[in-house]
């Protein structure tokens, strides 16, 4: 069995119980703290930079997070952006967002309300208030206050000019007036120089959190390479905006998140989709084998399929397909001659897959099939997070169909389960769905680096034909009732595998109905028996108690966050994450028989509650749902569980 | 010549080789055991031992042909098994891969992933046996029936015009494009030796006869007392010769086919001259226009050229990669680019 704790996200530090007993501590929240240059300490902080989607916000909230990281503070980053590529300049749809907590304790979610609000026109304020703490900060583009943008944001006046935002500090910058004015000695076009006014707001985004600008002048110098009047233009505009910020006084002070005790190591930022393309290719490693990705281009998901592109020198062949449904043959057909085959998608593409995900399941293949869930159903907010595929990709197959179902809990996290999913459908011989999230495959965190030579090899044998012994494709491993994985070019072992009803041991078809029921019942057992080969599921906090928070996938920051938050408040709850939903950790039915009540937060509208009621009757589960296409603030958390205490 | 050279070296297979242990089960008189018995017989042929085949199948009547060969063998879901078999394929570049469909399975459910396994030209030979009816459920009208045939779905006759499946193999550019029939068992040995001797993907369609609900559909063109007027055995470099002592042949007037008296010495000048090499799909396109009953049926290899296939080009890549990049290191993958450390 796989190490897991090497992947748990707390990792960052470890899940040891010292780590444990700092968090508290870090979590007091600690007054602001004037040090001696002036610079106010502060132990946490939510910044949220927005503007149209061609602004430039991710970029500028990448570059934000990198310096973040490399200053040594823990962070949580989110991204959030339209499915338009380029709507409309100015309008509300055409809002793209990134929004990044850092802080000087381990933190798993980006904040709930933003202290700091960057608006780079009235469509980005008119979207991003309501996530606004009062009295936070806002510094918008005084220039994009134009009555052209406030007509097509549905602003009734100038909210810079009315009472509006009486309840913030507003800071009013006219970004693009001063941006030009820093670069007119610079040889570009106006259209050119008033897109580097992101780098400008990123400057004295640097000054007013004593951050330097080293590594953001790097990334530009090999970013713009081949266009030296780029690098000059851009990084001229990031220093312009710094030494505003530090020599106007428009901003009212300096602030300061010291670093982050941390465990010692290397460390990288990564986002759920990368972690799972880089966990795919080292299990493909780890198992010495082929690493086959077929997949159609889907939104949150692509990027996974991106990423394996590159990576042609790891062995790792990808196959964009004409359709979902291709995706998922060819995956099965890969995996039949012997690579490991994965299949990325999003929940749309789940339900096209679904029949030949059947097949797999009848064929007993290891088929990986990852889906990053987003808003439905149909195709509701593709870039929106959600968690409303547990129950299709449990149940929406016809027949009785059983597979694998997984979830990473972090961005990180992803890495490790990656390995997981790719281990149980080796070891196993069954489809695993890693269920991966929007929230996730965007977001971005510190990750501690493993050690390659700690991870475990990935034993695979197929077998070869036996002088005198008949080969039998369904004859099953006493332990794990997996079938063999007799790959087609093997002398001797020729045999037909396929969708009908498989005879016991020989495969051959057959209508026999015992056989049937017994081959039903083989596979459920296969399946179940994986309980035995996954870690048991641990509680955070005390194992006996008034209330349990069960939670499952991305909610784990959010969770954290609240149970810090409540602790903070001298109220203690105690926390369990399931990686593992099919089958269920075993000791899972123990651990709720000691809480009098379990709450279980979902991006849906009850579907793990459901399994838990179905499975253990017994037990007092309630639920907190949402699906508004946005990952739950801490504080939606700590509301429910006052409620219920 | 000495007597040794007269003794054909044996072949080191036969045909029991390759048949498995399962019942056939298809209706007594149905064309799909034509097919069978000569897939077994032609690999025969080969030297190429039967661990080294699989064969992949979708829904259908033909799609059981997989259970049936003592090869490996893979019966999938309906219309899915291009993309199986492309899988496997990307893979495992030593396999010989047949993939088994139907007019149903192929050009109904599946046609999306014919169109796209063809223009990809992946190293599979598809072979898609068309009856022109759909078998298995019992008798409804399939993409290639004609306009009014009456089955249980359309007891008025149906009304969607058919496709033409060599049509769809030409517009999806595949580089081996064949049709041949199951009462004509050397015909169709011959071009599944081709088929499968040819890099790339090969496309053959062969008319069956569905004798339980279709019975005889094909006979108007292939039937004992019609062929000789109007089925054309192509053959490369020679002339569309057809009827009594091949008295008849096929010239261009305009952009159209006519027939022409092979005879006459002024049209001999004219004559169209089978040429499965031509690069632009345009001739075998027209070729494909000739149908039952205005024109002679061709059959036979309507195209066969090279392209790259799909397959040895993600293997270039892929050496490529390795060439430029080396082999992947997986710390430098799992540090990235930007790193820091955090110090005890």
């Amino acid at each position: 069995m796989c190490d897991l704790t090497l992947f748990l996200p707390l990792s960052r530090g470890s899940a040891g119980k010292a780590l444990r007993e700092r968090f508290m501590m870090d979590t007091e929240k600690e007054a602001a703290v004037k040090t001696e240059q002036g610079i106010q300490e502060l132990s946490a902080i939510t910044v949220r930079f927005a503007g149209d989607s061609g602004d430039g916000m991710q970029l500028t909230g990448d570059q934000f997070t990198d310096t973040t990281a490399m200053m040594g503070n823990d962070f949580a980053t989110f991204p959030d952006y339209p499915a338009e590529i380029r709507a409309p300049v100015g309008t509300l749809p055409g809002v793209s967002s990134f929004q990044i907590q850092f802080s000087k304790s381990i933190i798993f979610t980006p904040g709930d309300m933003s202290d700091v609000l960057v608006a780079m026109n009235p469509a980005a304020l008119k979207v991003n208030l309501t996530n606004l703490k009062k009295n936070g900060l806002i510094i918008v583009n005084s220039d994009a206050f134009n009555e052209n943008n406030l007509r097509k944001s549905a602003w009734k006046s100038n909210p810079l000019l009315d009472e509006t935002l009486k309840d913030f500090q507003v800071i009013k910058v006219p970004l693009s007036e001063l941006t030009k004015n820093a670069l007119k000695e610079h040889p570009l076009k106006l259209t050119e120089v008033d897109r580097c006014k992101n780098f400008f707001a990123l400057g004295m985004m640097f000054w007013l959190y004593d951050r330097v600008l080293d590594h953001t002048v790097d990334w530009i110098t090999k970013k713009f390479a081949k266009k030296p009047e780029m690098v000059n233009a851009n990084i001229a505009a990031l220093k312009a905006g710094y030494n505003y910020a530090d020599i106007t006084e428009t901003l009212p002070t300096q602030y300061r998140i010291p670093k982050t005790k941390m465990e010692a190591g290397v460390y990288r930022k990564i986002s759920g989709n990368e972690a799972t393309a880089i966990g795919l290719i080292t299990a493909a490693n780890l198992a010495g084998k082929t690493l086959f990705y077929g997949s159609y281009p889907i939104t949150p998901a692509s990027n996974i399929l991106h990423d394996l592109a590159r990576y042609k020198n790891f062995g790792v062949r990808t196959f964009q397909a004409e359709d979902e449904i291709a995706a998922m043959g060819t995956t099965i057909g890969a995996a039949y001659g012997g690579a490991i085959g994965v299949t990325g998608t999003s929940g749309p593409g789940i339900c096209l897959k679904s029949e030949a995900l059947g097949l797999a399941v009848m064929a007993e293949l290891p088929v990986i099939v990852i889906d990053v869930q987003r808003g439905g159903p149909s195709t509701g907010m593709p870039t929106k997070t959600e968690q409303t595929d547990l129950l299709q990709v449990m149940f929406g197959r016809n027949g009785e169909s059983p597979v694998v179902v997984i979830a990473p809990k972090t961005p990180s996290d992803c890495f490790g389960m990656a390995i997981e999913a790719v281990r149980l459908a080796l070891t196993h011989m069954t489809p695993v769905v890693f269920l991966s999230e929007g929230y996730l495959a965007n977001a971005a965190e510190p990750w501690k680096l493993p050690k390659i030579e700690d991870l475990p090899k990935i034993e695979v044998k197929h077998p070869v034909a036996e002088e005198g012994k008949t080969f039998y494709p369904y004859a099953r491993d006493e332990k794990t009732l997996a079938r063999p994985w007799a790959l087609p070019g093997t002398p001797g072992l020729e045999h037909r595998i396929g969708g009908l009803s498989k005879a016991d041991l020989t495969g051959n078809v057959s209508y026999d109905p015992e056989n049937n029921q017994k081959m039903i019942n083989l596979r459920a057992e296969k399946v179940q028996r994986i309980a035995d080969d996954i870690p048991e599921l641990e509680v955070r906090g005390e194992q006996k108690g008034k209330l349990l928070i069960l939670g499952w996938g991305g909610t784990f920051g959010a969770i954290f966050q609240g149970i810090e938050e409540l602790s903070g408040q001298g109220i203690q709850v105690s926390h369990a994450h399931l990686n593992y939903i099919n089958p269920f950790p075993k000791n899972l039915g123990k651990v709720l028989a000691n809480f009098e009540k379990v709450l279980i937060p979902e991006l849906n509208m009850g579907h793990l509650l459901m399994l838990i009621r179905n499975s253990f009757p017994g037990v007092n589960a309630v639920g907190l749902n949402k699906v508004k296409g946005l990952p739950f603030y801490g504080a939606e958390i700590t509301a429910r569980v006052k409620e219920l205490l | 010549m000495s007597p040794d050279t007269l003794v054909p070296e044996p072949l080191p297979y036969q045909k029991a080789d390759f048949e498995s242990n399962q019942e056939v089960r298809w209706c007594p008189g149905c064309g799909d055991y034509s097919i069978l018995a000569t897939m077994q017989r032609t690999l025969a042929k080969f030297k190429r031992p039967k661990h080294e085949y699989a064969f992949i199948s979708g829904i259908g009547c033909s799609s059981r042909f997989p259970y049936y060969m003592n090869t490996y063998g893979f019966h999938t879901i309906h219309g899915r098994a291009p993309t199986i078999a492309s899988g496997l394929r990307c893979v495992n570049p030593n396999l010989s891969i047949w993939v088994i469909t139907g007019d149903g399975d192929g050009l109904s459910i599946g046609g999306n992933h014919l169109i796209h396994c063809m223009r990809r030209n992946i190293n599979l030979n598809i072979l898609l046996v068309n009856n022109e009816i759909y078998g298995l459920t019992k008798g409804q009208y399939s993409p290639t029936s004609k306009v009014g045939t009456v089955t249980k779905s359309t007891p008025m006759g149906s009304v969607d015009y058919p496709i033409n499946a060599l049509c769809i193999a030409i517009a999806s550019e595949a580089t081996f494009i064949a049709r041949t029939l199951d009462s004509d068992p050397n015909h169709m040995s011959m071009v599944l030796e081709r088929a499968e001797k040819h890099k790339g993907v090969s496309f053959v369609e062969i008319l069956q006869n569905c004798v339980i609900f279709n019975d005889k559909v094909h006979a108007p063109v292939v039937g004992r007392e019609n062929r000789e007027d109007r089925m054309i055995y192509m053959e490369h470099g020679k002339p569309l010769l057809f009827g009594k002592n091949k008295s008849k042949a096929i010239k261009l007037n305009g952009l159209r086919a006519e027939v022409a008296d092979a005879n006459d010495a002024e049209a001999k000048e004219h004559l169209l001259i089978h040429n499965e090499k031509d690069a632009t799909p345009n001739y075998a396109y027209l070729l494909t226009q000739m149908t039952y009953p205005e024109m002679p049926v061709p059959f036979g290899v309507f195209r066969d050229i090279e392209r790259p296939t799909y397959d040895e080009l993600v293997l270039d890549q892929e050496k490529a990669a390795l060439e430029t990049r080396g082999k992947g290191d997986l710390k430098k993958l799992i540090y990235g680019s930007n790193t820091w450390e955090v110090k005890a």
